[in-house]
């Protein structure tokens, strides 16, 4: 057990290092950082006293060199368009964007889980394939235009459900939450159930799978045949065995949703990191797209890993010392 | 698409042909879906002669015409079916020609993937060794990110335009392919007719794209159909948020963007009807894709 953290520790590191060099070559030495640090109109003096404060003089590993440098003491650099440090810019955003995906991962499992069940149990039944018929189309209708469409037809038309920024936060520890206050949870709801919705599909696909495969198995028919009851049959035995599959999936999706929250958040103005982010792709802003890019790789590489051990705890017939 | 695609498999065309249309011929669901298909490709391939308006000819546009709703007549003296958008582009031509330019970038992007992802998945699966572990590695961990996320890192890198959202659709994606037919490799090169074409020896070459290539197609063609979809929806979905394509010349996703404004104030054609367009075409290239996926991959079925 210990081999293989400190193992996937080393991986971790690797990854993080690769992904910074690729987004600080990319970013920094591709898109000319030159033109959008000195007015078109400054003389030369100027544009070589700005060279050389930033560093730009010199050779291309020197500059990454100090970025790493920087970066590893938590400075990314000063946004160019609010002028504060880039990663402390991120972290007010980054609270919207966790309560966002939070609710819509408690959405998926909340409601997706029981319906793949349910389908997993009655597979034959009309609401089971009201079901998968459903999860077909959340497939292939794409995330951003379901988006539209739930703004479209429960903000626009029916006004059961605001659209538009958080509403009303309170703020607990410091820091600022929608789910808490009524006029928040009517903000909450569409953008999380849009973030979901694709989740949902694929959780009530694999739990429907699942389910049908483990009440099929010998030791299902053997808790039946031996008097257990079914709802424990459900609990102990089926859904145990299902859960393995289901975390790592929803685990990997946490961080899909964290990734897709840029597109809900554009469409429901949710003040996020995710907009952030794509306002900062718009006006040129590279160290806020540095830094978040560099923190959403972190993320996922960390997701990974802690899927990976949760893996082991929830089935202990994988060894996770003897893989490669 | 789908015949064109198998047509380079000599030996077995007749009977895939065959089996697809019996496939076909059994469902009306994917017959529509595929006339719906074919129906979308001419109209694509055909767009200058089936549309009353060059949209993308900025000299043609008149901004007295914006935002008209549908079933109005314009300066032009024809009725917009469809209605107009902000720009004052007749929203049915313009449907067209971004379904055109969606239709073109996802299929090109998904070509271009596959090569690329076929290519090394082959290496990988058939030299093995370092190689293999360097190049799957590099695989892995890429399908380990979300392909939008990665999408949006390049773009943000190569910035905006068409070349540079192929660029990015491509490095999305590639790596389902090199997944696939790594996979299939690995299972083929076991087999006695590699064992054989190493006998004799045939070069290395020849072995790869003579005799492996044509047996990791069927999974490949599969992939691809999911794949092209997907790359369609990417691209719609940089574009919908203002980072793919430049909005003078908009694909579906632009279409959306640009209408995303007035679906508050009621003026909902602008990103519905190019919406529904979008929806339309991905139902039908999905059902189409997974008759295909039928008849090629028995594994995979349902």
């Amino acid at each position: 057990m210990l081999n293989f953290v400190l193992k996937r520790t080393w991986h971790a590191l690797l990854v993080m290092l690769l992904m910074s060099m690729l987004v600080f070559v990319g970013v920094y030495a591709i898109g000319n950082p030159i033109d959008i640090l000195i007015n078109p109109q400054a003389d030369q003096a100027l544009r070589e006293a700005t060279i050389a404060r930033y560093g730009l003089d010199k050779p291309l590993w020197e500059q990454y060199l100090r970025f790493l440098g920087n970066a590893i003491q938590g400075d990314f650099g000063v946004s160019f368009v609010y002028n504060v440090p880039a990663l402390s810019l991120i972290f007010t955003y980054l609270p919207a964007t966790l309560e966002l995906a939070v609710v819509a991962m408690v959405m998926t499992i909340v409601i997706g889980v029981p319906l793949g069940i349910y389908a997993g149990y009655r597979p034959d039944s009309a609401f089971s394939k009201l079901i998968m018929s459903g999860s077909v189309m959340a497939f292939s209708v794409p995330g951003f235009w379901m988006g539209l469409m739930l703004m479209l037809v429960f903000s626009v038309e029916l006004g059961w459900f605001s659209s538009g920024g958080r509403g009303e936060t309170v703020s607990i520890f410091g820091v600022e939450w929608s789910v808490f206050t009524w006029d928040g949870l009517q903000h909450l709801l569409l953008p999380a159930l849009n973030l979901a919705l694709f989740r949902l599909a694929l959780i009530v696909r694999l739990t429907r799978a699942g389910v049908r495969e483990a009440i099929m198995s010998d030791y299902v028919k053997f808790a039946r045949a031996k008097g257990v009851p079914p709802l424990r049959i459900l609990v102990r035995h089926v859904l145990r065995n299902i859960m393995i599959p289901l975390t790592t999936v929803l685990g990997m999706e946490f961080g899909a949703m964290v990734a897709f929250s840029v597109v809900t958040e554009t469409i429901f103005s949710w003040p996020g990191a995710g907009k952030l982010v794509i306002d900062s792709i718009r006006t040129l802003d590279q160290p806020v797209v540095v830094s978040y890019l560099l923190l959403v790789a972190a993320m996922f590489v960390l997701i990974n890993f802690v899927v990976d051990v949760m893996y082991s705890l929830l089935d202990p017939r994988i060894n996770l010392g003897s893989r490669k | 698409m789908s015949t064109q695609t198998m047509k380079p498999q000599a030996p077995e065309r007749d009977s895939y042909i065959r089996q697809v249309w019996r496939s076909y011929r059994r469902s009306w669901v994917a017959c529509i879906a595929l006339a719906m298909l074919v129906i979308a490709v001419l109209m694509a391939i055909f767009a200058p002669w089936v549309t009353p308006q060059n949209p993308f000819d900025q000299a043609t546009l008149d901004l007295m015409d914006s935002r008209l709703p549908p079933g109005t007549v314009g300066s032009g003296g024809y009725v917009h079916v469809l209605g107009t958008d902000a720009d004052g582009r007749d929203l049915y031509s313009a449907i067209v020609y971004g379904m055109r330019l969606s239709l073109s970038i996802g299929l090109i992007s998904g070509v271009l993937a596959l090569i690329v992802g076929a290519l090394i998945g082959l290496l990988a699966g058939y030299f093995g060794g370092r190689i293999e572990s360097v190049l799957m590695r590099i695989v892995d961990l890429q399908l380990s990110f979300p392909p939008l996320m990665l999408a949006l890192i390049l773009v943000a890198i190569l910035g905006q335009g068409q070349f540079q959202v192929i660029v990015a659709l491509v490095a999305a994606q590639y790596a389902y392919f090199a997944r696939t037919v790594h996979g299939v490799t690995l299972a083929e090169r076991q087999k006695e007719y590699i064992e054989a074409a190493n006998a004799i020896p045939l070069p290395t070459r020849k072995i790869m794209f003579s005799h492996l290539l044509p047996n990791v197609t069927p999974p490949l063609i599969v992939v691809a159909t999911v794949q092209i979809a997907s790359s369609i929806v990417l691209e719609a979905t940089l574009s919908f948020l203002g980072v793919g394509l430049p909005v003078t010349e908009p694909s579906l996703g632009g279409l959306i963007y640009n209408g995303f404004e007035y679906m508050q104030s009621g003026r909902y054609w602008m990103s519905v009807y190019p919406g529904i367009t979008l929806v339309i075409l991905m139902l039908a290239i999905n059902l189409v894709g997974d008759h295909l996926r039928d008849v090629l991959n028995p594994r995979l079925s349902k």
